[in-house]
């Protein structure tokens, strides 16, 4: 076992990053939106779900593709890839706005505590998961394969394979730009200020229900780029298939401490990571199992996350 | 705003003690005699009517009660309710076919699981607050979900077969299709829940779970045992929980994991804030409502689900503290210290 293991290492390291990176954009989408509110945006795990199906619409009836063509390459291949990026991140960005309208404003206005707009943004993903289910008849959706996943290169005997590759470098970056934009621009300060004490923040001229709106969207642009991101590894979808991922992903999010978008990228890496190994240990039927363990001794000991402590600091 | 539970409560005390029992007298004929109302406008047009009274009705009548001890009553927001509802449910399904127990030596026993569990799961979960609270006990859930799944013993997805019906008491016999034997069993058992939580509620475990709800902290340095208390809420839930799960495999004869997802979890917690959380009387009409609601909108047949959460975001949206709040002397507190 252990030297199957010490063989397959780095391709299961390979295979944990790419899904660590995905479970990082759509953490993002919760801790983002969980630092301004302080509020779990329950509705996120169908706004990636809808962002895989943008994915998959641009690549089968935007460019055509089937199950039977030729692989794209060279130029076409990268307009493909980058317009279907584009879209997901588009899409679910609007999406995740019109949500925060639907589910959250009103609530927010009556300052009615934390459960109702939990219940109302149950509402709103039950609206979205069951409206892709009737429209896709429950069944899952099978993405054509655009790009031929190639290897890029070997590393101790493991496949580098292209997909990951794309996967975990777009992500760093657009984590990268996330990061940027928090900390350095105009609006990135005004989320801060909204996150550190909304009243203070309201009483500075900040906007808040804009503030609201662009953290939302901000969030749903990463859940739509993991979309894409799971798409393309996966290669298929379904209208139940944010579910799974939206608990695995809120469970990085508070493995690293919600609120805080390093905790995100390090709960998300470590969450993919020990995911992967515990399905190559104890079969892939566990795996959800030791996540909560991990999760159940992590918060044991350190409550607020592995780091948490930059958020209550400022939350008090 | 016009508030039908300030209203009832009037007229409730301003009731003797003979009023008083006239109205709770007639309230439980009402209730009892529904199995008979089947030819009405209540009539569901796919499911059997009086099945769907028996589940998802009454047995999310009963749950709501459980859940409210935990969600309205201390305000520890758990989402992994369905956790207790399955052990009650697969300790019967286990002794119901592996040993000579009849299902009411085996309630106890169901009762006693879930509230052992209750306490594995509340020792170490309730030493953390709110959102991480949260995010733990629905872990908990999905993991007794996953390892009915997985392990042999519990049958994995096929879960367990031919789990035998309760036997007749007082020759009353419980067959298969007597639904309305079942909703009159589950009826005895959420008249006794309600007075299990009503007289708690007035007592001292009562007023521990409102001050943990109102201000932990300053409970705790006001003396008030939060802790302990916490943890009997939470056991208190889910012996509940436990008892409907009993029932419910009794009634239905198979279960599987897929009866025990999330998504119950979650209707439990919708019940008891769409309801009114904290106001038993709230919580039970919630958990009516929207156990009655997908069956009759069944004619919308596929689409019945996404009406279902529009009404959900309607409702929410419209009134948050649900169709019949809590008290006013209670929700006034809270505001002042939300301000």
């Amino acid at each position: 076992m252990i030297g199957n293991f010490l063989d397959q290492f780095w391709s299961l390291t390979f295979g944990g990053l790419s899904l660590g990176f995905i479970y990082i954009l759509i953490a993002l989408g919760y801790t983002m939106v969980y630092g301004v509110l302080r509020m779990i945006n329950f509705a996120n795990s169908e706004i990636f779900m809808v962002g895989t199906f943008a994915t998959i619409i641009i690549i089968k009836d935007v460019f055509q593709f089937t199950q039977t063509s030729e692989y794209a390459t060279g130029f076409r291949l990268w307009l493909i890839l980058g317009t279907a990026l584009i879209s997901s991140m588009l899409v679910s960005g609007i999406l995740s706005m019109l949500v925060e309208m639907v589910a959250y404003r009103r609530l927010r206005r009556m300052n009615s505590g934390v459960l109702a707009p939990l219940i109302s943004a149950i509402g709103v993903s039950m609206v979205l998961s069951e409206s892709v289910r009737i429209l896709t008849d429950s069944r899952p959706v099978a993405s054509p394969r655009a790009m031929e996943k190639k290897f890029l290169g070997q590393f101790f005997d493991a496949g580098i394979r292209i997909d990951n590759t794309i996967i975990v470098i777009s992500a760093l970056v657009l984590f990268g730009i996330l990061i940027t934009f928090v900390n350095k621009t105009r609006m990135g300060k005004a989320i801060r200020a909204v996150s550190m004490n909304p009243n203070a923040a309201r009483l500075m001229g900040i906007n808040i229900d804009g503030v609201i709106s662009a953290t939302f969207l901000v969030g749903g642009l990463m859940t739509g780029a993991a979309g894409f991101f799971y798409t393309l590894k996966y290669e298929n979808t379904s209208a139940f298939i944010g579910f799974e991922l939206g608990i695995a992903a809120f469970t990085a999010a508070i493995l690293g401490g919600i609120g805080n978008i390093k905790g995100a990228f390090y709960g998300g890496l470590a969450l993919g990571l020990l995911e992967t190994y515990a399905s190559f240990f104890l079969g892939t039927q566990w795996k959800a199992v030791t996540v909560f363990v991990v999760l159940v001794l992590v918060l044991y000991t350190r409550p607020n996350g592995l780091f948490g402590e930059a958020l209550t600091q400022t939350r008090a | 705003m016009f508030n039908l539970r300030d209203k009832g409560a009037e007229i409730w005390e301003s009731q003797g003690r003979v009023g008083r029992v006239a109205i709770a007298v007639g309230a439980i004929a009402i209730v009892a005699a529904l199995p008979f109302m089947g030819g009405t406008f209540l009539n569901t047009p796919v499911a059997d009517y009086e099945s769907v009274l028996v589940y998802p009705i009454a047995m999310f009548v009963l749950m709501a009660i459980g859940l409210n001890i935990v969600i309205g009553k201390s305000g520890l927001l758990d989402l992994g309710y369905v956790a207790f509802f399955a052990i009650g449910a697969y300790t019967m399904g286990l002794l119901g076919t592996k040993t000579e127990l009849n299902t009411w030596e085996i309630l106890p026993i169901g009762i006693a699981m879930a509230m052992f569990s209750g306490i594995i799961l509340g020792v170490p979960a309730l030493k953390l607050r709110g959102d991480y609270l949260a995010i733990i006990t629905l872990g908990f859930g999905e993991i007794v979900r996953i390892v009915a799944l997985n392990l042999g013993a519990l049958g994995r997805s096929e879960g367990i077969q031919g789990i035998p019906t309760p036997p007749g008491i007082f020759g009353i016999e419980y067959a298969f299709d007597s639904h309305r034997i079942y909703y009159w069993t589950l009826l005895i058992l959420i008249l006794l829940a309600i007075w299990m939580v009503r007289r708690l509620s007035a007592r001292r475990a009562g007023r521990a779970w409102e001050s943990i709800r109102q201000d932990e902290d300053a409970a705790e340095l006001l003396g008030v045992p939060t802790f302990k208390y916490k943890v009997w809420a939470f056991v208190l839930g889910a012996s509940v929980g436990g008892a409907a799960g009993v029932i419910y495999a009794s009634k239905t004869l198979f279960i599987a994991p897929d009866n025990f997802t999330l998504q119950i979890s979650i209707l439990i917690l919708a019940c008891v804030v769409f309801g009114g959380m904290g106001n038993i009387w709230g919580v039970i009409l919630g958990a009516v409502i929207l156990g009655y609601l997908p069956d009759r909108i069944r004619f919308l047949s596929d689409a019945r689900l996404l009406v279902f959460g529009l009404v959900l975001v309607l409702m929410m949206n419209l009134r948050p503290d649900g169709i019949l709040p809590r008290k006013k002397r209670e929700k006034a507190i809270v505001k002042k210290d939300a301000s």
